[in-house]
């Protein structure tokens, strides 16, 4: 009991320095918190992908297309439940810097096989009856302040030109994971448009989209659909969601690598910043623990003495910092919604955090307890005055 | 305080230490401290060892105190032979048999007085109730009861040492050990203490082995013993026998 009050007071008795680390603590775990969330929304897209999904491109790159006529030919393999089919469009609105994800989807298809993105019926209706319609995700409709009705014009970039559309629907997502910035619009206008253009360049598919009876087919249906194409003049890539969406994450793999590493080295140096103030503490209360030695107090005492300081000090900057991170992750997701559509705080971020403060706070005091228990009782005494 | 039966009368020995060799390492080099010290201490004597500085006083009170290791000889206090005790096993005894006074008081400061005072009660079997009643009572010997929820910076250096002597004796130990209790102290101050430890000894019993390098307070006890260069001179008051210093 005395000893616990001993060690509490111990954490809190010097103020300026207890706080100046506490702060440094917080400010550390809030970094390595928003770092963990930044690669966590990085993968956020994998996480929430369907095993229940394969999507089929070209399979010699994303940037050549299909034949619209595979639909029927995939459709009839077994184990497909439904298919529908895309193109990326790669819209500007207004300014480049306004980036978020546009393409164009067979409307009717799309919506059953994405059933995380959750239109209201009359929204549905008035989507599927508008040619130029669009819908928008929740927080991108919020972003740019669009409401039902309006019309919102790109600027086309693979398909030039300036593009109205109206946005006839606004859809929620099912999910907290469910990426709430996408854009997507009727492929028949799309399509039509470029018809009257070129001729040639008219009914191409970006990407096939299969919903499978079962997951546990998935691969099998993966597999049957490429070799249908085999030895054609557009052969086919399939893959689950999941991995198709990986695909596209690997390009950045060496960033994700980097800021990892950054998280990592924010704890290491956090580390010995707070071994250092326990090394500092430690020596000035070597009499104190010499006096406690003389009244018969043990070696487990004083470990738990200083460990026992140690992890208060590390433990409540630990907290203060996992506190801010929400707030300073709703401002962050906020800012960068198009960059990072699902921005969430995990509860592995927080079992990190704590683990990371439990490490500092134990290895910083691992070296002083040793030197705190080794002296002799005289020296220690003499060290007093 | 239920055990402080002793009387001052008691001829009894209560410290016998026999052919004490201690020396400390620097290095590669040994430094010898203390030679073939051999002496007595009768229970309920109130005894000052003095000497110059350097010349072994706190290394023979720590010893005889048990928080150092002699090299060589044997030290028995009441009916025990330290020099055979284990570190864990010493740690006990002195819990148990040892009060300790230092110069500079060593209270911890993030305990107020009564908690100070209370610190060494926390290794025995006393419930928490008692341990609360003997540490007031301490506190009320030393006349500093009004002084109890104070921290140790919040007292004058006398005050301190006070709160000190009540943690010194608040688990009624078998010796009572002071190295330089009044070095840090005002010469008022410093008479106070002095003659609260003389009434610890006159009408409590207590067996008191003071260190001090100052004559006025060796004055207050009862008997001298003077070290110079790790040899034990003469008993009497203010002797010098050069005779027996090799060096
Ligand atoms: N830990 C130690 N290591 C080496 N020498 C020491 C140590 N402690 C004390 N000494 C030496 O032992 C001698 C006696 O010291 P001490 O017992 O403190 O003397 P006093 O208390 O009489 O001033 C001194 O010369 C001192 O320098
Ligand atoms: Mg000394």
């Amino acid at each position: 009991m005395t000893i616990l009050k001993i060690l509490f007071r111990n954490a809190f008795h010097n103020k300026l320095r207890s706080g100046l680390t506490i702060l440094g603590i917080a400010v550390a775990i809030l970094a390595f918190g928003l770092l963990r969330t930044v690669i966590s929304s990085w993968y956020a897209g994998v996480e929430a992908a369907s095993t229940s999904r394969l999507v089929t491109r070209n399979a010699i790159s994303i940037i050549f297309t299909l034949p619209l006529s595979y639909n029927e030919k995939i459709r009839q393999h077994e184990g497909v439940k439904m298919v529908s089919y895309g193109n990326w469009f790669g819209g500007i609105y207004i300014d480049e810097k306004n980036f978020f994800p546009n393409f164009c989807v067979e409307p009717r298809t799309y919506l059953e096989i994405y059933p995380e993105f959750v239109l209201g019926p009359a929204e549905k209706k008035a989507f599927l009856a508008d040619r130029k319609g669009f819908v928008a995700g929740r927080k991108l409709a919020a972003k740019y302040g669009w409401k039902i009705g309006d019309t919102v014009t790109l600027k086309g970039t693979i398909y030039p030109g300036n593009w109205d559309f109206v946005l006839r629907g606004i859809y929620k997502g099912r999910d907290d994971t469910t990426d709430e910035t996408q854009f997507y619009f009727h492929w028949d206008y799309l399509n039509e448009t470029i018809k009257k253009a070129s001729a040639q360049r008219a009914d191409q598919v970006g990407f096939y989209m299969i919903a499978v009876t079962r997951p546990d087919l998935a691969a099998d249906v993966a597999l049957a659909v490429d070799k249908t194409f085999k030895n054609s003049l557009a052969e086919t890539l399939t893959e689950t969601e999941k991995a198709f969406n990986q695909g596209f994450i690997a390009m950045s793999g060496a960033i994700v690598t980097a800021i990892q590493m950054v998280s990592f080295v924010v704890i290491i140096i956090i580390m010995a910043v707070v071994a250092n103030t326990m090394a500092m503490t430690t020596r000035e209360r070597i009499g104190d623990y010499a006096i406690m030695k003389t009244l018969g107090f043990g070696g487990r005492d004083i470990t738990v003495l200083i460990f026992g300081e140690s992890l208060v000090i590390t433990l409540t900057g630990c907290f203060t910092g996992m506190i801010l991170t929400f707030p300073a992750a709703a401002a962050f997701g906020q800012a960068l919604a198009t960059f990072f559509p699902v921005f969430i705080v995990s509860p592995e971020t927080l079992y990190l955090d704590v683990l990371a403060a439990l490490l500092i706070g134990c290895l910083a005091a691992v070296i002083p307890t040793r030197q705190a228990i080794r002296i002799g009782i005289a020296d220690g005494l003499r060290r007093i005055g | 305080m239920e055990r402080g039966s002793k009387s001052p009368n008691d001829k009894q020995n209560i410290v016998e230490i026999r052919n004490l060799y201690k020396s400390y390492h620097r290095g590669s080099l040994v430094v010898p401290v203390l030679y073939d010290i051999t002496f007595d201490i009768a229970a309920g004597e109130f005894l000052a060892l003095m000497g110059p500085s350097g010349s072994g006083k706190t290394t023979l009170l720590n010893l005889l105190a048990g928080i150092d290791k002699a090299d060589k000889g044997s030290i028995r206090v009441g009916d025990m032979d330290i020099t055979t005790l284990s570190e864990t096993e010493l740690a006990h005894w002195r819990a148990n048999h040892v009060g300790f006074i230092f110069q500079f008081y060593n209270l911890i400061p993030v305990l107020k007085a009564i908690e100070n005072v209370e610190l060494p009660l926390h290794l025995t079997s006393l419930s928490k109730r008692e341990r609360r009643e003997h540490s007031e009572t301490a506190l009320r010997m030393v006349g500093l009861e009004h002084r109890m929820d104070h921290y140790p910076k919040e007292l004058s250096g006398g005050e301190q040492q006070r709160v000190a002597i009540a943690r010194a004796i608040v688990t009624d130990p078998t010796i009572l050990v002071a190295d330089e209790p009044t070095g840090d102290l005002d010469r008022v101050s410093a008479e106070e203490i002095l003659a609260m430890m003389e009434r610890l000894n006159a009408e409590m019993g207590k067996t008191i082995i003071m260190v001090t390098h100052d004559p006025r307070a060796a004055q207050h006890a009862k008997i001298l013993r003077h070290l110079e260069k790790g040899y034990l001179n003469d008993t009497l008051k203010g002797a010098h026998d050069d005779s027996q210093n090799p060096l």
